[in-house]
């Protein structure tokens, strides 16, 4: 029998290799940044004008701001300079086919379920470019059009509903937000628009099309999403699967527009490269998620499952403008190795009635450092609003970090704000219970990390909460035994 | 089935167990008593392999096998099953699926195909009559928020549905009324068969009341000091632990007493 101490140890070493590529192609851009870069982003998407004003305003703004240093992360100084800003979305630098990817990615696929054809396609393997993709998207298409929903990349929005998204853009996040979404506004590569019309409750969840479109949106990731009045969508983001990815740098923006009585349910799991056990490589993932509740009775929801990524740096939040309004937030963040997660969120109550819900899990493992930091903003006008914060931290281990930061900013007295937080191990006892009743070791981890973060895995749709489950056991694997 | 020969064991550097000989056969009950601090719990867990009780001395042989070699869930696949004294909490995990993986696993192991969803339905809903709990707890945490009753016999539960070679029952009487300690002996009882050994450890006569053993041993100072049939536990409860201090088997432990 081991002792946990080695056990948590073994968990340590769990390998994630998938061999990053590296080629030159001619229709990338050099690297650095400056004002000819964002115009040359402009204009090779042909984009109408406004859209090459506002990127260049948030450009200049960007110069006059710095980085932010607060968050409970250390890394390596940025070079913005080293960059290179656009890459045309190509197919050809993968591998030829499944045989020559890395096994151990394979395996991994394996184990998530991933069928075949999406295997090939997240190892970044060149397909034929028709592809089962092609007849899936069109099949959407003409669901989503009869109803009529709009669901496209930001680029074709651009082109094919300027007015909407010039409204929009921005509305929520402001070009010069902070520093990352400032970047973002700048130098945008392209991502998701959706537009739910009045009263349309969207007849699918945004999820399978949503993979296949979102190959190659690149490093700096926009997502315009809008429920008008009495509509209904869940939008599902990433993948389970590790992404083979060219770009340390990730700093994506997502805003989420709710008018009065529309749902919003937006679901991720994040998987990208976290670097080695000694923090080599991986994803710098700084994102600023932001969604209004503009009218009564709207509703936003995030939920997310964090468990890619050496460094997170993410507060995926709600303005709650509209009376009885209500925000949501449920997180399941893994560190391990040398990850490092500054997570949590921002609900501020505008509008009268409001309600919050913020439920965090935050599980460390290895020397992983993991950061709870939420505000909870009540201003004047805000009567009888209510919050319910919860945050959980689960260590495995001796070496690792749980770190919580909750912030309350009330101005209304009639306000009600709860806070509850705990630390918990896995304790020996629970572990020495299950393994007597006849599961491995590394089954009974799984099995209470699982269990741990079941209050968030519910609120993920059905077949993301089976492959966030199946994630987190591939994650912990070696965990132990 | 289950033969212990001169065990020593410690915890934390501390002798608890200071030469413990015991002969389980199949279809055996044993009851295993003493005061506190004599080291019945320290021998449940030893069988068990909990980490943190180290053997220093003697053997354990399990259908002929040294036990001491097996982990922790290899004990338990082979058919060694312990029933808890504070049964743990796992928050999130719901009853049944720690049943059906625990269930599963044994049947792996065993060479026996796992059963699936519908089959382990069935078969639940058959044993959650024997301890009478209701189908809900199924559905909830496993042992979150069960009052000291339910724990016991959803332990009691466990063992129905595991069906072990050798249970062994660590204080499973303890913190119950007369209602729970009756449903959780007959659920021990109806387990009873030709095939299966069962330990009880108990403080108290009580339980033997409703179990009645095939054997009683008295445990004082980390040894057996005394063993004989179920009189013997009625003598206890009469006079005492310390009147076993003071008439002990003479080929049992010697030393004892002195």
């Amino acid at each position: 029998m081991g002792s946990p101490a080695n056990d948590i140890d073994r968990l340590v070493k769990r390998e994630y290799k998938e061999g990053f590529v590296t080629e030159i192609d001619s229709d990338t851009l050099p690297p650095g940044l400056d004002e000819g870069v964002v115009r040359a982003i402009s204009e090779k998407k042909r984009e109408p004008e406004f859209m090459l004003q506002w990127r260049l305003d948030a450009f200049r703004h960007w110069l006059t701001l710095t980085e932010p240093q607060w968050a409970h992360v250390h890394h390596e100084p940025i070079d913005y300079q080293a960059i290179s800003y656009y890459s045309a979305p190509k197919n050809e630098d993968g591998p030829k086919s499944l045989d020559e990817v890395d096994p151990k990615l394979l395996e991994t696929y394996e184990k998530l379920g991933i069928p075949l054809e999406e295997q090939k396609m997240l190892a970044g393997v060149a397909v034929d470019a028709v592809f089962d993709s092609v007849s899936v998207k069109t099949t959407f298409s003409e669901k989503l059009a009869e109803v009529g929903v709009i669901f496209c990349s930001i680029s074709e929005a651009l082109q094919e509903h300027p007015g909407l998204v010039k409204r929009y853009l921005g509305s929520v996040v402001p070009a010069g937000d902070n520093f990352y979404a400032a970047l973002n506004s700048a130098v945008f590569s392209d991502g998701s628009f959706v537009y739910i019309p009045k009263g349309v409750r969207c007849p699918m969840e945004l999820s399978t099309y949503f993979r296949i479109n979102a190959m190659n949106t690149g490093q700096f990731e926009r997502t315009l999403i809008i429920a008008d009045e009495g509509s209904y969508v869940s939008y599902l983001e990433g993948c389970t699967a590790p992404m083979r990815d060219e770009n340390q740098l990730h700093a994506a923006v997502v805003e989420l527009i709710a008018m009065e009585g529309a749902q919003i349910k937006y679901s991720t799991v994040q998987n990208w490269y976290p670097g080695d056990e000694h923090g080599r490589g991986g994803i710098y993932n700084f994102v600023t998620k932001r969604g209004a509740c503009r009218g009564r009775n709207a509703k936003i929801s995030w939920t997310q499952v964090e468990t890619g990524s050496a460094i997170t740096w993410k507060y995926p939040s709600v303005l709650l403008e509209g009376d009885d309004s209500v925000g949501e937030f449920y997180s399941v963040a893994l560190t391990n190795n040398r990850q490092q997660a500054d997570t949590g969120t921002k609900m501020v109550h505008i509008g009268k009635n409001t309600t919050s819900t913020i439920i965090s899990k935050g599980i460390s493992a290895g020397r992983g450092q993991n950061a709870y930091r939420g505000l909870v903003k009540v201003l004047n006008k805000a009567d009888n609003a209510r919050n319910y914060s919860q945050c959980d931290s689960l260590l495995l281990g001796d070496r690792c970090g749980a770190h919580t930061f909750p912030y309350m900013e009330v101005k209304n007295p009639t306000a009600q704000v709860e806070h509850e937080a705990t630390t918990s191990k896995i304790s020996d006892d629970q572990l020495f219970y299950c393994r007597q009743r006849g599961l491995s070791e590394e089954d009974a981890v799984s099995m209470i990390v699982n269990g741990f973060c079941k209050q968030v895995f519910k609120e993920l749709p059905m077949e993301f909460a089976v492959e966030a489950q199946k994630l987190l056991d591939v994650s912990l694997e070696g965990a132990v035994g | 089935m289950l033969s212990i020969r001169n065990l020593h064991a410690s915890v934390e550097g501390n002798p608890i167990l200071k030469g413990i000989d015991l002969e389980v056969r199949a279809g055996e009950v044993h009851a295993i008593m003493g005061p506190n601090g004599s080291g019945k719990s320290t021998l449940a867990n030893v069988l068990a392999g909990r980490d943190g009780y180290d053997v220093t001395e003697g053997q354990v042989l399990y259908r002929d096998k040294n036990l001491l070699e097996f982990s922790v869930e290899e004990r338990a696949c082979e058919g060694i099953f312990l029933a808890f004294q504070y049964p743990v909490e796992i928050p999130g995990v719901s009853n049944l699926y720690l049943l059906k993986t625990a269930l599963n696993s044994v049947r792996k192991h065993q060479g026996m195909e796992e059963l699936s969803a519908v089959e382990f339905l069935k078969l639940i809903k058959q044993k959650i009559k024997l301890v009478e709990m209701k189908e809900e707890f199924l559905h909830r945490s496993v042992n979150e928020g069960f009052s000291g009753g339910e724990k016991k016999r959803n332990e009691i539960l466990q063992l129905a549905v595991l069906e072990p070679s050798l249970a062994i029952l660590d204080e499973t009487d303890s913190g119950l009324d007369i209602d729970a300690l009756k449903v959780v002996a007959h659920g021990v009882n109806s387990l009873r068969n030709e095939q299966r050994a069962i330990i009880v450890v108990t403080h108290y006569q009580r339980l033997l009341d409703y179990i009645i053993p095939d054997k009683v041993h008295v445990l004082a100072n980390g040894r057996v000091v005394k063993s004989g049939d179920r009189t013997l536990a009625l003598e206890l409860e009469k006079h005492g632990y310390a009147w076993v201090a003071q008439n002990p088997d003479a080929a049992a432990a010697p030393a004892v007493g002195s």
